[in-house]
């Protein structure tokens, strides 16, 4: 039996990592997704209408496993942080509350006449559907990044007592709401989304690419592959820069928010002036393996990189030591190592989009089997970036659940035992891990059935201007 | 109009919220049970179905709305947290192992059409169309248990009245699911489906009195609850409805038998509502007035829904505009 404190975090960490690979699939594709679709209507072109269709059975997969993950998500506070939800739920209920009615109802109406309706309903209201999704579920991030950028950066409330209970009373919504972490979330979250797709298109793009031109084998639906390929190709141009960029100034106002996440992101024991940057990082005995401070390393890396960067470029700039918080830390090597391997990740991701770019410019995207394999190598990146942005976010900020409120061990349910905690948490893995088996599987089947047959058709401003009915059945 | 400098300490308009909002909380719930509720109905029926063609027909005519009406489920776990979060959390983790029962059902329930469709061989097939009937028949079971528990504040998962509402429950989604299908069926699927109907109302109806006659028995607090006017009322409309829906059934009324299922759905959740009011969560002894959040918050959710809620009216209405009448053949992506 497992600790329900221990038990109960480790599912919440378990459950919030599977699930949120979903809708960074949702959200990365619905600008993709209005795009095709607006193409598809105002040209008639079949390329328009199979990347469509192939990539909306993508999203309705994707959308129908994010429900059924992000519902247990939304429950999970109260049977398992019962504590926290109770002292929080004024502030964090309402945000939930609201991307429910505001967001999700929106998205999941819609999707309905999105991916069922293009028989029933005209062009405009089509058009109308695909936009109303991708709208929707951008604006779930809106609200979900809310209530987490509160639980980051709390203000606008007041501790009172109820019931008798300590309990957080908004006394100022536009403090609370309006949180200074939010933008800086949602656009890097936003853009890590669309990057993450862009690489899963171009990827998937070019290893058909690279079989057709490169191995020789005939494959069917070229032309659609390599559309795809650029497509994947072009956002990551526009998204990969933007990345590094904001995410620098996201991690400044880390640095003045939350001290003590960034010495942890940097390993900072100490108090220091001149802390290097460190590119790689190793402690020099095999016993601290799991405790990268600083002072133990051996290490390669910038003088006064991590000052310089903390800072915005003086390199002889203090940051505030690890040493100087009161309590339990959090797991230092967890958030250090996180934070380098998606600061890594989002420099390869510049260095493909530059490569891949200037190959295409001088007209040989579709010849260099090189780029080819480091794409098809990097479908899954993004995600995987995704992945330790929020383990960095998340786990950086322990011990607190409410930066400075609340730990996260007093958030737990009081009547929880072990027994019940356990259970619930072997049950999640054995599910989740088989969520994940069938989710690859299905997509992945999708993808070797490719695109529809569909050919060019005039425009009509009719119902039912979709040309043939194909299925992708056996 | 209200002052805005008032929005702090004032309830808006001076409108009784608390239990406004316990009775948005239990609308919300009836909408889900309602929506959803003909989806689990349908999938209860895709047991009954041995033909392909039309198990196909069960699952086009659930497809383009499931999404929609599993959505009011999350607003009433929101709504529920934002509105009364210490319910939510006294409720939620007492009702710990029920809970996760209830969301492995509904996540095999939300997989298994999805799943079905993707591939066509027979196997594959079998064994997704038995989750798709296992997780239509476990969510509603389940969900009826946890709500007696929490009517009648019962403090261990397996309660004779929980079973006894969560058959009930049961019933009650094949009595909507047929109503439903009605709507969306031709020819001889829909003659068959009359007779599941009318089979389901009837065990209904012997559920409700065997609760109801049970909470007689054992409970003194709710006994008086149960003959309050807005109860009595509830009660009595739940036998007129009864009717309407076994009539219309057989007069071929698609839309009134369609309407009384629902009717039947919000009736017994409004009976719900009403033998628990005051109280909200009575195992904790939380009253409406004492679990709701401050006035500052409630003023704020207040007009969010206000402008929402709506709003969620006009996607609902597009939606089931659009995909209105039989279902036709190879509607697909």
């Amino acid at each position: 039996m497992i600790d329900p404190v221990i038990a109960s975090r480790i599912q919440f960490a378990l459950t919030t990592i599977v699930h949120i690979i979903f809708p960074v699939m949702s959200m990365g594709l619905a600008p993709f997704l209005v795009y095709f679709t607006w193409k598809d209507i105002r040209t008639g072109k079949a390329i328009y209408e199979q990347l469509r269709r192939f990539w909306t059975r993508i999203f309705a997969v994707s959308f129908v496993v994010g429900t059924v993950t992000g519902i247990v998500l939304e429950f999970e506070f109260g049977t398992n942080f019962a504590a926290f939800s109770t002292t929080a739920g004024e502030l964090f209920g309402g945000p939930l509350a609201l991307e429910g009615m505001m967001a999700f109802m929106l998205e999941a109406t819609f999707l309905g006449i999105f991916v069922f309706g293009r028989e029933r309903v005209g062009n405009a209201l089509y058009m109308v559907s695909a936009v109303a999704v991708g709208l929707g579920t951008w604006l779930s991030a809106v609200w979900i990044l809310i209530a987490n950028s509160w639980m980051q950066t709390p203000q606008g409330y007041e501790l009172t007592t109820k019931n008798g209970q300590t309990i957080v009373e908004l006394v100022d919504p536009v403090a609370a709401y309006a949180n200074p972490r939010f933008p800086w979330m949602f656009v890097h979250m936003q853009n890590a989304a669309v990057e993450s797709v862009a690489l899963f298109m171009a990827g998937i793009g070019a290893y058909f690419v690279f079989r057709h031109h490169v191995w020789g084998y005939s494959i069917e639906n070229i032309d659609f592959w390599e559309t795809t390929l650029k497509f994947g190709l072009l956002a990551l141009l526009i998204t990969a820069p933007l990345q590094v960029l904001h995410g620098d100034l996201y991690a400044r106002h880390i640095v003045e928010t939350q001290p003590q996440k960034f010495a942890a992101m940097e390993a900072v024991w100490e108090t220091d002036s001149y802390v290097p940057e460190y590119i790689i990082a190793f402690p020099t005995s095999i016993q601290d393996l799991l405790d990268p401070r600083a002072k133990d390393i051996f290490g390669i890396g910038f003088p006064g990189g991590a000052s310089w960067l903390a800072s915005g470029g003086d390199a002889q700039a203090s940051i505030q030591g690890l040493e100087e918080f009161d309590g339990p830390q959090p797991p230092v090597a967890i958030v250090f190592w996180s934070f380098r391997m998606m600061v890594g990740l989002g420099f390869w991701f510049i260095l493909l989009a530059v490569w891949g770019g200037y190959r295409w410019w001088r007209g040989e995207l579709l010849e260099d089997d090189l780029l080819h394999k480091a794409l098809m190598a990097s479908t899954l990146l993004g995600i995987v970036a995704v992945e330790l942005g929020w383990i960095v976010t998340e786990v950086g900020r322990q011990p607190w659940v409410i930066q400075g409120v609340l730990r996260t061990n007093e958030g737990v349910s009081p009547g929880l035992t072990a027994a019940e905690a356990t259970a619930t948490l072997v049950g999640f893995a054995v599910v989740y891990l088989g969520l994940l088996i069938l989710y690859t599987y299905v997509i992945a089947r999708i993808i070797r059935a490719g695109p529809p047959d569909v050919h060019d058709h005039a425009v009509q401003d009719t119902p039912g201007t979709s040309s043939s009915e194909v299925s992708v059945d056996d | 109009m209200t002052d805005p400098s008032t929005l702090a300490s004032e309830p808006l308009f001076g409108l009784p919220l608390a239990d406004v909002w316990f009775g948005l909380l239990f609308f919300i719930f009836s909408m889900f049970l309602f929506l959803d509720g003909f989806d689990f109905g349908v999938g209860v029926l895709f047991a009954t179905r041995e033909d392909n063609d039309e198990r196909e027909q069960l699952l086009s005519a659930i497809g383009p709305f499931w999404d929609g009406n599993e959505v009011w489920l999350v607003v009433f776990g929101g709504s529920m947290f934002a509105a009364f979060p210490s319910v939510y959390a006294n409720l939620f983790s007492r009702h710990y192992l029920l809970m996760f029962a209830i969301l492995g059902a509904l996540l095999v329930r939300g997989l298994a059409p999805e799943m079905y469709e993707q591939r066509h061989d027979d196997a594959w097939q079998q064994w997704w169309g038995r989750a798709f009937v296992v997780g239509s028949l476990t969510a509603p079971f389940f969900l009826g248990m946890f709500t007696a528990n929490w009517l009648l504040g019962a403090k261990t998962i397996v309660t004779l009245p929980g079973l006894v509402v969560g058959l009930a429950v049961v019933a009650l989604t094949v009595v909507d699911g047929v109503a439903f299908l009605r709507l969306k069926t031709r020819g001889d699927l829909r003659d068959d489906l009359r007779i599941d109907g009318y089979r389901a109302l009837g065990a209904y109806l012997v559920l409700v009195v065997l609760t109801i006659g049970y909470i007689y028995r054992t409970d003194l607090a709710l006994r008086s609850a149960l003959f309050s006017i807005p109860v009595l009322i509830l009660v009595f409309a739940t036998i007129a409805l009864a009717g309407v829906y076994a009539a219309a059934t057989l007069l071929d009324r698609y839309y009134v038998a369609f309407g009384a299922a629902a009717g039947l759905v919000f009736a017994l959740v409004g009976i719900v509502a009403g033998l628990m009011y005051p109280a909200i969560d009575r195992a904790s002894g939380l009253t409406v007035e004492t679990a709701i959040v401050s006035t500052l918050q409630l003023n704020l959710m207040s007009i969010g829904t206000a402008i929402l809620l709506p709003l969620i009216f006009v996607y609902f209405g597009v939606l089931y505009t659009a995909f209105s009448g039989p279902i036709k053949a190879g509607e697909s992506y």
